[in-house]
């Protein structure tokens, strides 16, 4: 199978040609906004981290924004510092630019303010976009794809519907010869013992238990109920009982390929085939880790609608729930609801959603994406200084 | 034939969910494996919500996908609705 997407210097296929404008701390934010709010088809991606940050944290920090960088969906990149962040926007430049991609950066306080700073940044970034746009899509294999896949606003049709399909359509992605993530830690406790049946080898099925554990026992020495968090009101509301009963429909969206490694927040997968990342349920951090872990399209099976995007990858939706679909035609992507009549199988609705996804690699936009929704925000692992 | 109104996911399940909204004392056939099965709804079941499709007694599992997603805080009755105030989790507990 083939799609037409854009190839980068280090042999990943992009299927989006964004222009990054990239805040090395939360601190130059606002400024890396203001530069990319002045060039034609730049991105930010707004965050709020990069600063006083403790250990492994940070690290996870600065993998996620060097993963950002290096997403293939990304053709040229501004690095924005302030200047006295513990992540350099100049050292951030120089490991983005390993990918080959045409990257620079600008630092606030030796530009001498904000004013030289946007100036000097514009300037940087109208020369990129210009460079990038002679860029050309062009025919490449689906096994160069990698899928991010993360559930949002479950409700209890997610088990029954949207999950087996888009887990079909990950079926079809691996056997093609592509990648897929999924995540979201919390939303495997109660699951662990099945997903641990498909790992590869005896240090995967030791890694996924050992992440479920790490993130049980946070919410145990906390000592509260993980209730009321995950499953969120709105899950409950919707019939959705238990975090073990949430995460046994969950688990289902990675489809059912032999689980090929254990990734951290943002790391990059290594080979082709299903990854797990550990990570948060929270949705933008989820799908922020996603994309920087590589994924080029994001693929969110929701019950109740969920409307979060990322800024650098198409987010697809699908929904199983009628109601849901009938409310929200507006940005839900694909409709399977046809399951729960019995009017269509979990295999036909899964072909529907893979031939979508094929359709947003070659450029079709979703429909969240077209209302330009979609957001960046770093998960940390805990509380900076 | 009446629309389906309620689906089990496996054979071992001692759970339906409401694939519409249930009014209670009205009766509903559910396929549990080849079989099919009338169970009497005791309550309202709004769609997306489980009942139970027999008896289970409190400290008993609840099984949903073959698997437990929790425990009875007390009887549950077949017909009656299963959530939150009659299902403990097992998992992720703080205070224990």
């Amino acid at each position: 199978m083939k799609f037409l997407g854009y190839k980068r210097p280090d042999g990943s296929v992009g299927v989006r040609n964004h222009l990054l404008i990239l805040p090395s701390t939360g601190c130059a934010s606002t400024i890396a906004n203001k530069i990319a709010s002045q060039v034609d088809g730049a991105v930010v991606a707004f965050h709020n981290q990069g600063c006083a940050q403790l250990g492994e944290d940070k690290e996870q920090t600065y993998r996620t924004l060097v993963g950002l960088g290096k997403n293939p969906n990304v053709a040229a990149v501004l690095v924005v510092g302030l200047g006295c962040e513990q992540i350099s926007a100049d050292k951030l430049a120089e490991d983005i630019a390993s990918s080959g991609k045409p990257v620079d950066f600008v630092i606030a306080l030796d530009e001498g303010g904000v004013i030289a700073t946007v100036a000097k940044g514009v300037k940087i970034a109208t020369n990129m976009a210009r460079q990038i746009s002679e860029i050309r899509r062009e025919e490449v294999d689906v096994s160069s794809l990698t899928i991010g896949v993360k559930c949002a606003l479950t409700d209890t049709t997610s088990g029954l519907t949207a999950n087996p399909a888009v887990g079909y359509a990950m079926d079809l992605i691996i056997k093609n010869g592509g990648t897929v993530i999924f995540g979201e830690t919390p939303e495997i406790i109660g699951a662990e013992h099945i997903l641990a049946k498909r790992a590869e080898n005896e240090e995967v099925k030791k890694k996924l238990f050992e992440i479920v554990r790490n993130t049980e026992n946070r919410v145990k020495t906390i000592g509260v109920d993980i209730r009321g968090a995950n499953p969120a009101p709105g899950n409950i509301k919707a019939g959705i009982t238990t975090i073990e009963e949430k995460s046994l429909g969950a688990i289902l969206k990675g489809g059912t390929s032999p689980i090929k490694g254990v990734l951290k927040y943002g790391e990059k997968a290594s080979g082709k085939g299903l990854f797990v990342m550990d990570g948060p349920g929270r949705t933008h951090e989820a799908l922020t880790g996603l994309v920087a872990s590589g994924a080029v399209i994001l693929v969110m099976p929701t019950g109740g609608g969920s409307p979060s995007g990322s800024t650098l990858a198409p987010t697809l939706k699908v929904t199983g729930n009628p109601r849901t679909y009938e409310k929200l035609p507006e940005y839900i992507d694909v409709n399977v609801s046809s399951i729960l009549e019995g009017v269509e199988s979990i295999e036909e609705a899964g072909e529907r959603v893979y031939n979508e996804i094929l359709k947003v690699a070659s450029g079709k936009k979703t429909k969240i994406e077209s209302l330009g929704c979609g957001a960046t925000a770093i998960y940390t692992l805990w509380s900076h200084v | 034939m009446s629309k389906v109104k309620a689906l089990v996911i496996n054979p071992k399940d001692n759970v339906a969910t409401a694939i519409d909204d249930i009014k209670a004392n009205s009766k509903v056939l559910v396929k549990i494996g080849e079989k099919t099965v009338e169970v009497l709804v005791k309550q309202d079941i709004p769609f997306g919500h489980k009942f139970a499709l027999k008896k289970i007694g409190k400290g008993e599992e609840i099984i949903k996908y073959g698997e437990c997603i929790g425990v009875a805080k007390n009887n549950i009755e077949e017909g009656e609705h299963v959530h939150i105030h009659n299902v403990e989790s097992t998992r992720a507990k703080g205070g224990e």
